[in-house]
């Protein structure tokens, strides 16, 4: 029992807490109106976790801290509501992420064979990232985009009714 | 893909097909913001509520209930500021409605809100959009502003005392969002967990204050009840269900699209088979899901033949639900235990995990599908997956947990040759 309790006394180097992020005026400025828009600055936590990861890629720990700064929370806070949006990533992530939806209407219509063929053609699996970082596979839920199914979103944009030149045409195209 | 109105002059989506309808310039030349001024000349907040009372209107979100019953719930002589919000969070699978209205008549759903907020005394209110659809919280934030520069937000709207500002909020992909309490939770920045019931939202909703969370749909509906008045809204379709529905039409179709119909369309046949243009590649319907994903499978001998109207009641005989109208159309070729398994999936990953039996339940519904599915499945799994299915309906805070049992509920029921197939396996876990 000693010996547990050695081993869970805490690391004898002292631990960092990262120094908060820092924006540009214009981002700040951004958040400003973002946070104008409620009687409570807590309700600001998801726009202004978009701008965080717009900015940083993702939601970093830095940005957390930066995070729990400017809405006066404490930085357990801001995970635990990061941790429960699928769309705020807490690890790095492809420069274009491809998000297929597999709900119903999408796989009768054949989202199953639109996953496969982004699989083979970047050479990853569904949740991986290519080795230079360009792309992310993820098969999601229904994206509201059922009658103009199979589709994709990546990162925002939605592509719709696609085929495999389709697909070809949209990857092949982006800078 | 369709846009439009069959069976009735398209009320909805009298605009959407208009060169730039998103702008403030061509709502006004077709009719728009007449309705609040309407409003402010000469109705009181109760002759509001009282018009929405007569028409019928029931909530479109999936729920149906009365939205003029809705708004009087909200004590007038609270202190506490009032609240406004639309639930744009448009999740529920199948149905795509109203991603069309805010693309392309976004000032129909700014004149509602200003409606709803004048009835109910609202002065800041929100639209939720769920965090997916950003191009359309750009185009919302758009025409806010064109509203704005015209004099229609702010203080003294139409040189009146009325004074409402409304902002878009933007959720960040979770379906459970879409249920009102976990949203108004979502909105003031926790995690999307609903809320026990009572108090209700009406009393007690966003920052602890009277709110009043309307669909998208539903509150883009307001303007034509106060133009036409409520009882002639009503009588577009019947007298439990009023109006016109949008109905979000995807699958084996040959024709899929947003449909407006009157509310008691008949019938449902004649709708997949002429006004949706038939069945794909001409293969047989097998079924139907009528309501988006969490209504009940229908089978193809429920609809043929069976003059289903498309109302409230019409679709409760005919054993299933309007819900938020996602009309998911299955071909010969759709094995329902497949589709069952891919929506139990769903609701698994969408469960918030907030109450035990549906955090649990849909793990284990999951679970077990996937033994089946690997060459596990045993013939009493059909009665174990309804039981599990007992151990969820009725027992968590919010519908999800109903919304994962009841596809379950119907597809063993309706399909158990689909089902029976795959249990006579091992019973031992898949690889």
């Amino acid at each position: 029992m000693a010996e547990v309790l050695v081993k869970i006394q805490p690391p004898d180097h002292p631990v960092h807490m990262p120094e908060p992020a820092v924006f540009s005026p214009q981002v700040e400025a951004e958040i400003d109106r973002h946070l104008a828009k409620y009687p409570i600055k807590r309700s600001a936590i998801l726009p202004l976790m978009f701008i965080v990861q717009r900015e940083r890629g993702y939601l970093d720990p830095p940005g957390v801290q930066y995070l729990a700064n400017r809405l006066q929370l404490r930085v357990t806070d801001i995970w635990e509501v990061a941790t429960f949006y699928s769309m705020i990533h807490t690890k790095s992530i492809g420069k274009y992420h491809i998000q297929v939806c597999k709900t119903l209407s999408c796989k009768i219509m054949g989202a199953g064979k639109i996953t496969k063929y982004c699989a083979d053609k970047l050479g990853i699996n569904v949740g991986e990232t290519t080795a230079d970082g360009r792309f992310s596979l993820s098969e999601v839920e229904c994206l509201g985009s059922c009658g103009t199914a199979p589709m994709f979103q990546i990162n925002f944009d939605y592509h719709e009714n696609l085929t495999t030149e389709k697909i070809d045409q949209i990857l092949d195209s982006l800078p | 893909m369709f846009i439009g109105a069959i069976g009735c002059e398209p009320l909805q989506l009298r605009r959407v097909h208009l060169e730039r309808s998103r702008t403030i310039d061509v709502y006004r030349r077709n009719g728009g913001y007449e309705a609040i001024k309407k409003v402010l000349d000469s109705l009181s907040p109760d002759d509001v509520i009282s018009e929405v009372k007569k028409s019928g209107l029931r909530g479109r979100g999936g729920a149906g209930f009365p939205t003029g019953m809705k708004w009087s719930f909200v004590p007038k002589d609270s202190p506490k500021a009032k609240y406004v919000v639309c639930n744009a969070d448009e999740s529920e699978p199948g149905t795509f409605k109203d991603r069309y209205l805010l693309e392309r008549d976004p000032h129909m759903l700014i004149e509602g809100m200003l409606i709803a907020a004048y009835a109910l005394g609202a002065r800041t209110n929100y639209i939720y959009t769920r965090g997916e659809y950003k191009y359309l919280i750009d185009i919302m934030d758009v025409a806010l502003d064109e509203a704005r520069a015209a004099g229609l937000l702010g203080e003294k709207i139409l040189g009146t005392n009325f004074a409402c500002d409304i902002y878009t909020h933007t959720g960040a992909g979770a379906y459970i969002c879409g249920e009102e309490t976990a949203l108004l939770s979502s909105l003031e920045g926790f995690r999307g967990h609903p809320r026990m019931k009572p108090p209700f939202p009406a009393i007690s909703g966003l920052y602890a204050s009277p709110t009043v969370v309307n669909n998208v749909e539903t509150l883009t509906a307001v303007p034509d009840i106060i133009k036409m008045g409520g009882e002639a809204y009503q009588k577009l379709g019947t007298e439990k269900s009023g109006g016109t529905k949008l109905w979000s039409v995807s699958g084996h179709v040959n024709r899929p699209g947003v449909y407006e119909l009157p509310m008691g369309y008949d019938d449902m046949e004649k709708f997949i088979m002429e006004d949706c243009r038939g069945m794909l590649n001409n293969k047989q319907l097998k079924a139907v899901i009528p309501g988006g994903s969490s209504v009940y499978i229908m089978r193809a001998d429920q609809i043929i033949g069976k003059d289903v109207r498309m109302d409230y009641d019409g679709l409760v005989a005919a054993g299933s639900m309007v819900g938020s109208g996602g009309f998911i159309v299955m071909d010969e070729t759709v094995d329902v235990f497949e589709s069952t398994k891919n929506l139990t999936e769903f609701y698994k990953h969408e469960s918030c995990g907030w109450c035990t039996p549906c955090r649990e339940g849909t793990d284990w519904l999951v679970k077990i599908f996937k033994r089946i599915d690997g060459g596990g499945g045993r013939p009493e799994d059909a009665r174990l997956l309804l039981d599990l299915c007992d151990n969820i309906e009725g027992k968590s805070f919010c519908p999800l947990g109903d919304a994962a049992a009841w596809p379950i509920q119907s597809a063993v029921k309706r399909f158990p040759e689909d089902f029976e197939k795959h249990l006579s396996g091992n019973g031992q876990p898949g690889k």
